[in-house]
């Protein structure tokens, strides 16, 4: 039984082939301005990887910010729904799961079998969110993967003045005008995130494991920040790559939809 | 006896100096990366335009954002209590003032005589703010002064959803890219922002009469859109953009001729 999931992000789509419970493949790449155009590019590319065609692949579901714009689909199902599946996929144990998307920053709270018994979501403002890591990035002059690694090299660093998107970045320029050392400004950058997201997380209330999905995830500096400020640990997915936890809960709903299951 | 006022902000300085509680002149200019150097230099334009030295002041009262790091001033004053005083003296049947600046946004509820009942303010979130609009008309390439114009212009009624500055700007990206029209587009951002303003004042009870203050009050489409969020008649004076400074000047009287609680 093959069956695909599809997240068309707001930045990033994603898309990932499974046979029998198991990834064959999985791509992310950077969105077009049609969800449409992201999604043909993100089912084409996964399935070139595998060398199956489209009539191989027995159900298909999308998420995402685009989902309703997606024509090949048999099912669209919410982002919160797909993420706890590819979440609890990924990481069996976890019960609270902190997902960092490009414009939204969601924190979900599972049961032992799974099921999402508590969600919180901040879509309204762009702090806390990738969107912030982004503007900070790009006003450094830095690649948005670097942050992680430049605040591990950090000795002192910069507190920003706001959590506010706009405030922070007129903050983080100064601070580049006055020669802070970079990696204090990133560090910087990362504890302002951290902070934020915390807010959103300690509202809905922790329980273990705590694990985090979202291209964020793969900033260790937010991640490191984080577990100080919430005082807790966060566990690493290792099974796949966190940034795919949407399509993989995707597609782990086309597998319960073949199976004669609702969703 | 000469006075005057001096209100630093983040964007713009203004400087106002009375003569026997009457305004002789008033200035506003962009502020420079150095407060100090900015308060120099308004100082010196304004007294130019009255025609007086520095040292004629008999009183000068600092407010504003950079108000700590001016080295010459008699007393500072809290932006607030400012704001209140020059509403009172330019529309004494204030009640509310709402007070938008480059950075931060106030509401001030005061009584008859220009003392202040309650305030709420934000300086913690661009949105609400003049800097929403400053951003806004730079991603539409349009100069800051011509956004009221502009929206005047407005034939169609758009909806801007989103609220942060930020996502507001995404979303006016792809206004632009589906052919929207840009009157259209600011006029909608107006009503977001105006929105925005208004519920900020409610925090404190919107009591009439309301004056809107501020370099934003300038903007006749932001005008009118907080008029209507309001769902009130708000009144306007001819210069807003110096009521804070005007007010540090009557404080500033207040000082030498002993009115002052303080």
């Amino acid at each position: 039984m093959i069956t695909a999931g599809i997240d068309v992000g707001s930045l990033t789509s994603k898309a990932v082939i499974m046979k029998d419970g198991k990834i064959l493949s999985s791509i992310i790449l950077k969105s077009k301005p049609r969800p449409w155009e992201s999604a043909d590019l993100a089912i084409n590319g996964v399935l070139e990887k595998t060398g199956l065609s489209m009539k191989d692949i027995n159900c298909c579901v999308g998420t995402g910010y685009g989902r309703d714009k997606i024509p090949f689909i048999h099912q669209a199902r919410s982002e919160i729904a797909c993420h706890a599946k590819g979440a609890r996929w990924l990481m069996p144990s976890a019960r609270t799961v902190i997902d960092i998307g490009g414009q939204d920053c969601k924190v979900m709270k599972l049961d032992e079998k799974g099921e999402m018994v508590k969600f919180i979501t901040n879509d309204k403002c762009a702090s806390g969110t990738g969107r912030f890591l982004e503007v900070m990035a790009k006003a450094m002059g830095v690649e948005l993967s670097e942050l992680g690694e430049l605040s591990a090299r950090s000795k002192n660093p910069v507190t920003l003045a706001s959590a506010c998107t706009v405030w922070a970045q007129a903050d983080v320029i100064q601070h580049l005008n006055e020669m802070i050392p970079i990696e204090d400004i990133a560090a910087g950058i990362n504890n302002a995130m951290a902070s934020r997201v915390a807010t959103l997380v300690s509202s809905i209330g922790i329980e273990k494991e705590v694990c985090m999905t979202g291209g964020v995830a793969k900033n260790s500096g937010v991640v490191s920040s984080l577990e100080k400020t919430l005082g807790i640990r966060i566990k690493k997915i290792r099974r796949d790559d966190p940034q795919l936890a949407g399509a993989i809960g995707a597609a782990n709903y086309a597998e319960t939809l073949l199976n004669g299951g609702k969703i | 006896m000469i006075t005057a006022g001096c209100d630093l902000g983040s964007l713009t300085a203004k400087a106002v100096i009375l003569k026997d509680r009457e305004i002789i002149a008033k200035e506003i200019m962009g502020v420079s990366a150095r407060p100090e150097q900015s308060a120099l230099t308004i100082m010196e334009l304004v007294c130019g335009a009255a025609g007086i030295n520095l040292e004629n002041i008999d009183q000068l009262v600092a407010t504003g954002y950079g108000r700590k790091h001016i080295p010459f001033v008699n007393s500072v004053e809290s932006e607030i209590v400012c704001h209140a005083r020059g509403a009172i003296y330019q529309a004494p049947g204030t009640r509310t003032v709402i007070d938008i600046g480059g950075q931060d946004a106030k509401a001030i509820k005061i009584d008859d005589k220009g003392e202040v009942i309650r305030y709420v303010y934000n300086d913690k979130c661009a949105s609400g703010t003049g800097r929403f609009l400053e951003i806004i008309a730079e991603a539409l390439d349009v100069p800051l002064e011509e956004l009221g114009d502009l929206s005047q212009e407005s034939t169609a009624t758009l909806t801007i959803s989103n609220q942060c500055v930020v996502f507001a700007e995404t979303e006016i990206i792809s206004l632009i890219n589906e052919g929207r029209e840009v009157p259209d587009i600011i006029s909608a951002l107006h009503r977001a922002f105006a929105n925005r303003a208004a519920s900020l004042a409610r925090g404190i009870g919107v009591e009439e009469e309301v004056l809107m203050t501020g370099g934003v009050a300038k903007n006749q489409g932001m005008f009118s859109a907080l008029a209507g969020a309001l769902g009130i008649d708000l009144k306007a004076v001819s210069d807003p953009q110096i009521n804070g400074a005007l007010g540090a000047a009557l404080i500033a009287e207040d000082n030498l001729t002993g009115k002052s609680k303080r």
